[in-house]
């Protein structure tokens, strides 16, 4: 495994997660975090390594879970779409939810309870409004299968796809505070911020959103 | 809870008939016996000035535990850790047991190079009070009376064991232990430890467990202890003194539990409906099957090395454990505040101690704040597992304790 670091150039160059790069970097150094979602918790290791964090994690599946905690890494084989009933409020300065959103069952109910338990949400997703997914759907009339959602429909664990506009009219009916918000092209590259909602739509391929409730700090 | 023996065919067969009761004094359960007052193991005894205060209400005046011990303390001695062991184990985890001649009940996971590695850890493990194998039970000699306490003994509690093991500790200079760790009661221990002494637990690894214990596993050991308290040999406790032992009662108690740590699949992977050294069903009560043959060399080998009254009294230690009922029934309150890390693990094929035990305490440590991994692994082998060869329960066990070392500042493992 290569050694975490933060450096979003050298990641790219790599191959690696851009995405975890610009989730740890929207994380307070020292700070306590879940990672709802948490793989075998790559994204783990690099808020502890990189941000000296309290990073914790809940994943589903049992291979991953048996691979992070013999990792040293604390993380609970639990199902987000149940357990996170079972945290209290504000047990988290983060709760983050890492390309997860779309396999969760109750991605409402979901975000509900990471703004309950966490003071602030970082959730990132991959757009299903990027050109190349509508261009699937326009010219080939197919779901679309891509490098990063390599799974056809019948098989994915993803059931709940959204556009970086759906997510944000999420956001709006939570009545979130949106904190910050990136925009990944294909490459990795982020979107220029100055670029209006329409072409981070289309040219995003994955999305962060950095999420607060409205009237708390 | 078991120590696992594979099914050995030879052995199987020769054991038929249950064992005699009479005792001889050359057998192996007079050397159990023995074993009650003075093991081969050191023993740390307290007198009236260090009485230990009981649940039942009353205080035991004169009390020891025996116990063993595996590599060394580091100066600041903050390399402890303590394993607690199961319903019928013991003090020997990782060494020849003096009574059987077995191999230690846990050497798959403490030892040079293992999870709980010897050569980097200071490794307790005391035998539990009620116990039979040196630290007080109903079976040592009652100071009162000179002969073995048989039912004067009080009823102990999950609690009052790991009391007993924190006057061990003190009396061993360890204020902190790097980890406790230990599977189905042994796993209830870790927990009251965690619960009672939070600031001297820096982790806690616990397999197989439970918060409180079932109705179903009540209603079990409840089958166990009537099949001994049914032996006329059992004299209403008083057997020892009378010189003759329940091993039928006892027998039986053990092949039922035997059953409940396995699982169906495991069962029918070993023995199917294979006959036992014979070609066709003999028409009688004889153990046709192998699984029955396995069964009875269970209970014949169990009754050698433990005591009946034992037996009930520490089933009963493990009915009486409900943490939750000594924190208002919320058990997330007796984990509140807590720093300790915790590990917890269970096995898919388990259904005596199953994975809904272990996520309700995971739910609880998660209602506390508390640090807290769990892990479910695929296993056939049922509730056993936690005793035997199981990779990624040693994994994670590994991964565990190390990164709380780590934590701790100590040395990394010797480079193997």
């Amino acid at each position: 495994m290569a050694q975490p670091t933060l450096d979003e150039g050298a990641v790219r160059q790599q191959g690696g997660r851009v995405d975890l790069v610009v989730v740890a970097e929207m994380v307070a150094p020292g700070s306590r975090v879940l990672d709802v979602g948490s793989g075998d918790g790559g994204l783990l290791e690099l808020l502890a390594t990189t941000r000296g964090c309290d990073a914790r994690g809940i994943e589903l599946s049992r291979e991953g879970v048996n691979a992070g905690v013999a990792r040293g890494l604390a993380i609970i084989q639990g199902d987000a779409d149940v357990d996170l009933a079972y945290y209290p409020d504000d047990a988290f300065d983060y709760v983050i939810l890492s390309q997860t959103l779309q396999a969760t069952r109750r991605p409402r109910w979901v975000l509900e309870q990471m703004l309950r338990i966490g003071r602030r949400a970082v959730v990132s997703f991959p757009n299903f409004g990027h050109w190349r997914s509508r261009l699937d759907l326009l010219v080939n009339g197919r779901m679309p299968v891509t490098e990063n959602l390599p799974l056809p429909w019948y098989e994915t664990p993803n059931i709940h796809f959204c556009t970086i506009r759906d997510f944000v009219g999420l956001v709006d009916a939570l009545d979130a505070k949106m904190e910050k918000a990136v925009a990944l092209d294909s490459a990795g590259h982020r979107v220029r911020v100055n670029m209006p909602w329409w072409v981070w739509n289309l040219l995003g391929e994955q999305a962060v959103f950095l999420l607060s409730r409205k009237g708390r700090g | 809870m078991s120590t696992p023996t594979p099914p050995d065919g030879a052995a199987a067969a020769a054991s038929q008939d249950l064992p005699s009761s009479r005792l001889d004094d050359s057998s192996l359960d007079a050397r159990a016996r023995r074993e009650a007052d003075d093991p081969h193991s050191p023993v740390v005894r307290f007198d009236a000035s260090w009485p230990l205060r009981l649940d039942a209400g009353v205080a035991l005046e004169a009390q020891q535990i025996a116990y063993q011990t595996y590599g060394e303390p580091n100066a600041a001695r903050s390399n402890a850790i303590l394993i607690c062991h199961a319903l019928t184990g013991d003090q020997h985890a990782a060494n020849l047991n003096p009574v059987t001649g077995k191999p230690g009940w846990w050497e798959t996971m403490v030892g040079p190079g293992r999870p709980i590695d010897t050569e980097r850890f200071y490794v307790i493990c005391a035998n539990v009070l009620g116990g039979c194998m040196g630290s007080t039970g109903p079976s040592s000699r009652n100071p009162a009376t000179g002969a073995p306490y048989g039912l004067d003994m009080p009823l102990v509690t999950i609690r009052d064991m790991v009391n007993a093991q924190a006057m061990l500790l003190d009396h061993l200079g360890i204020e902190r232990l790097l980890c406790v760790a230990g599977g189905s009661m042994g796993g209830m221990q870790v927990l009251q430890w965690a619960a009672s002494y939070p600031e001297r637990v820096f982790s806690a690894l616990a397999l197989a467990t439970a918060a409180r214990h079932s109705a179903q596993n009540i209603a079990f050991h409840e089958v166990g202890r009537q099949a001994v308290m049914a032996d006329p040999d059992w004299r209403g406790g008083r057997y020892l003194a009378e010189g003759v032992t329940p091993h039928r009662g006892l027998a039986v108690a053990r092949m039922a539990a035997h059953i409940t740590y396995m699982s169906d699949q495991a069962l029918h992977r070993k023995f199917g409906r294979r006959l036992q050294n014979r070609a066709m069903p003999t028409f009688g009560f004889d153990a046709d099957f192998q699984v029955e043959s396995y069964l009875r060399h269970q209970g014949e080998a169990f009754v050698q090395r433990f005591d009946a009254n034992s037996y009930l009294y520490v089933t009963r230690a493990m009915d009486y454990f409900d943490l939750a009922a000594d924190y208002d029934g919320v058990l997330a309150n007796a984990f509140r505040g807590t720093k300790t890390r915790f590990c917890l693990a269970s096995f898919t094929s388990d259904w005596l101690f199953p994975t809904e035990d272990s996520r309700a305490i995971v739910h609880a440590l998660n209602a506390s704040g508390a640090n807290v991994s769990f892990a479910e692994i695929e296993s056939d082998k049922g509730h056993d597992a936690f005793l035997l060869e199981e990779p990624e329960l040693f994994a994670i066990a590994h991964g565990f304790i190390d990164s709380a070392a780590r934590a701790l500042g100590l040395p990394p493992a010797r480079e193997r």
